[in-house]
């Protein structure tokens, strides 16, 4: 099959549909098609992308120059990625929303509408959403006329009016959690309607750690924007932080040495193992098995442990940067991580079996937390979210990139969809994250571990993807003159999993949340931004 | 039954100092006698994400596996402001997050400390100067303590946990 031979079959509905494509780019945003549009068609093309089958992946809007702002979204099929762009005029910022084909577009549509002032005529929900009382109404961060400081003394006030949905009737009770959780978590709002026990309805408030990480982006050089990356959210530092490089190099079309990209990889799949054995260990806590959680923890520890040995960070933050990775492994760091490896292994020979068919646990995650196909698919959910429910898709093997398109990746697949099917495919993924590594420090390329930066000319801009621990990571970058950003949009996966909670949790106990949204574990901070 | 039994004697106890940490040990013993002294044997913590990136999270929840076994040493984390001796404050003090770190340290019995975690909560580290965010957890409270690094390593925040109570010890 070869890349983007469904394209042509695109634009002929496009055709069809009267959506005038003015203008189409294999080359500008390298390995993704760039189609431009005119605004008003950029509802009808979200129309010809789901009859097309096409996943929605992001949207992102940028400020062009006084007049012009310019609108992106990625849509996703068979592995190849296509974006679509339309100019849109800031005198009157108005066009139709692709939320009505693809529900995962909502929220993405109200952070621009918060951001930017754009609005989405025929937008299902208008509220806002990333802004609570940090800045005033009518103001809009990242347009070019707010100030990295912000706007001075203002409001910082709790958000209470937020207009949540509202369900009446006999037995139906509220109950409002966070945004200070009772663990040690990130802050968030959720707003539960149930009765006895049995959840109606859930409704998710976030934006409590916004960082304004997008603005704080511009005028940055391409190290600083690294080191931002890192810090989207910590526990996907390296996942974000090549994402970033990926795409600044993408733009300055700067070649990246392969003994850096194995390290990056290396690198990536040390994360993916952290996280997933911190949440299986976590899981099992939330149900009471403590036997579990303090052996997931004591790996965890063990493999935090020999990170830090080796690279020089428990979480390896800034162990990639611009052009390459910060470090170089000797041999005797690869017989370590090897020896770490090792282990890993066969201590998880003994423990997943025990997990696995702990009758106590079974009773508790079989069934729980169910996310069907059909939902999965409807909201676009990618990683291990939607390895559970049946959506096999994986960016390291299925759209391929250094080094991965070089090694035997596999990913596993669950269809039941439940907070047991997340748990197995997370530790299905541990072992094969485990044999990547075998093959990546067996075939470690010799050379160097980095080029130089070069900064590309004004206007040079990228598109980052790769398969973070949470699934498909998206970064966009455009340079302005002398090396500075002027754009950095970095998409968790996070974005497309959080709506997927609000979804599972229908019609489970309230006390089974907290097991549910740790199988999701959907960031906040990445989220946020 | 019998495999889980078998799994946790042949793990044996992995808290250290059986392993490489010996300073750990020192800490640990060196904490304890404090808060037995100063806290009657209990110190109360509870942790409050103020923008954090969830670096410094993870880092809280090392403290609390079987290799640090933070609990050991009479250290623990709570689940309201009402229980706690001190609140744990991370992340750049993001405005969204201003009015519930607020509400959480009213919600703090007197008498209170306030500990800075990580670069952020001084002063505002990689996000400092944004639109969004105050800069630092002194911006909105007193702080008694801070916690430097990106994020603090377990062994960091119990140095940093036993400097509290030192600077407090019949001072």
């Amino acid at each position: 099959m070869s890349r983007f031979d469904w394209l042509s079959e695109l634009l002929a509905r496009c055709e069809d549909e009267h959506v005038l494509v003015r203008h189409g780019s294999a080359r500008r945003l390298r390995p993704a098609h760039l189609l431009e549009i005119d605004h008003e068609d950029w509802g009808r093309f979200a129309a010809v992308a789901h009859s097309q089958g096409c996943r929605w992946s992001a949207v992102w809007g940028e400020q062009v120059d006084e007049a012009l702002f310019s609108l992106n979204a990625c849509f996703a099929y068979r592995g190849d990625y296509l974006v679509v762009r339309a100019p849109v005029a800031i005198r009157q910022p108005v066009l139709p929303s692709q939320a009505p084909w693809f529900p995962a577009a909502s929220r993405p549509e109200r952070h621009v509408q918060d951001m930017f002032g754009i609005v989405f005529s025929d937008h299902p929900d208008t509220r806002r959403w990333t802004r609570h009382k940090g800045w005033p109404e009518g103001h809009y961060p990242l347009r070019k006329d707010f100030p990295v400081a912000g706007l001075g003394a203002h409001d910082v006030a709790a958000d209470a009016d937020y207009p949540f949905a509202q369900i009446a009737g006999a037995g139906v009770y509220e109950i409002p959690v966070g945004p200070v959780h009772a663990g040690i978590i990130e802050p968030g709002h959720f707003r539960f309607q149930a009765v006895g026990e049995t959840v109606l309805n859930l409704e998710e408030r976030l934006g409590y750690v916004h960082k304004g990480i997008e603005k704080l982006a511009e005028g940055r050089d391409a190290a600083g924007v690294a080191r931002l990356a890192g810090r989207v959210s910590g526990d996907t530092s390296v996942g974000h932080t090549w994402a970033a490089c990926m795409a600044m190099e993408r733009a300055a079309r700067l070649s990246v040495p392969a003994r850096a990209l194995w390290l990056r990889a290396v690198l990536a799949e040390r994360e993916r193992i952290a996280n997933h054995l911190g949440d299986i260990g976590a899981v099992c806590n939330d149900v009471g098995f403590a036997f579990a959680h303090y052996q997931f923890s004591r790996l965890r520890e063990s493999w935090q442990r020999v990170s830090d040995e080796v690279f020089g960070h428990r979480l390896l933050m800034d162990c990639v940067i611009p052009g390459g990775v910060a470090r170089d492994l000797d041999a005797v760091q690869v017989a370590a991580l090897k020896v770490g490896q090792g282990t890993l292994r066969r201590e998880l020979d003994a423990l997943l079996p025990i997990v696995d068919d702990h009758p106590s646990l079974e009773d508790r995650l079989l069934g729980t937390g169910v996310l069907s196909l059909h939902t999965a698919v409807q909201l676009g959910v990618v990683g291990y979210l939607g390895k559970a429910s049946g959506v096999d898709y994986d960016v390291r093997r299925d759209h391929g990139y250094a080094p991965y398109h070089r090694l035997n990746v596999a990913s596993p697949l669950a269809t039941s969809g439940d907070v047991a099917s997340r748990v197995k495919v997370r530790a299905e993924e541990i072992g094969h994250s485990l044999a990547l590594l075998e093959q990546l420090l067996d075939g470690l390329p010799d050379g160097a571990t980095a080029v130089s930066w070069t900064p590309p000319a004004a206007g040079a801009e990228g598109l980052g993807l790769l398969e973070g621990w949470r699934g498909e990571i998206l970064c966009y970058v455009r340079f302005a003159a002398d090396g500075r950003v002027a754009r950095f949009f970095p998409r968790d996966p996070s974005w497309l999993s959080w709506p997927a909670l609000e979804q599972l949790i229908h019609g489970n106990i309230v006390p089974d949340f907290p097991v549910c949204n740790k199988s999701v574990n959907a960031s906040y901070s990445g989220h946020d931004l | 039954m019998l495999r889980i039994l078998n799994k946790i004697r042949k793990t044996g106890i992995v808290t250290e100092p059986v392993a490489r940490d010996r300073s750990l040990d020192e800490l640990g013993i060196e904490l304890k006698r404090l808060v037995d002294r100063r806290m009657r044997g209990s110190f109360a913590i509870r942790a409050v994400d103020a923008g954090s990136c969830n670096g410094c999270e993870l880092e809280i929840h090392a403290l609390n596996n079987p290799v640090y076994d933070v609990e050991r040493f009479g250290v623990h984390f709570v689940a309201s402001p009402r229980h706690a001796d001190a609140l744990l404050v991370t992340g750049p003090v993001s405005r969204h997050m201003v009015a519930a770190l607020q509400r959480s340290y009213a919600a703090t019995p007197a008498p209170k400390w306030v500990i800075a975690m990580g670069d952020c909560a001084v002063d505002g580290g990689e996000f400092r100067g944004g639109y969004a965010v105050l800069g630092g957890v002194e911006r909105v409270m007193a702080v008694d303590l801070v916690i430097p690094g990106c994020p603090p390593t377990p062994t960091a925040l119990l140095r940093g946990l036993l400097a509290l109570l030192q600077v407090h010890d019949g001072a």
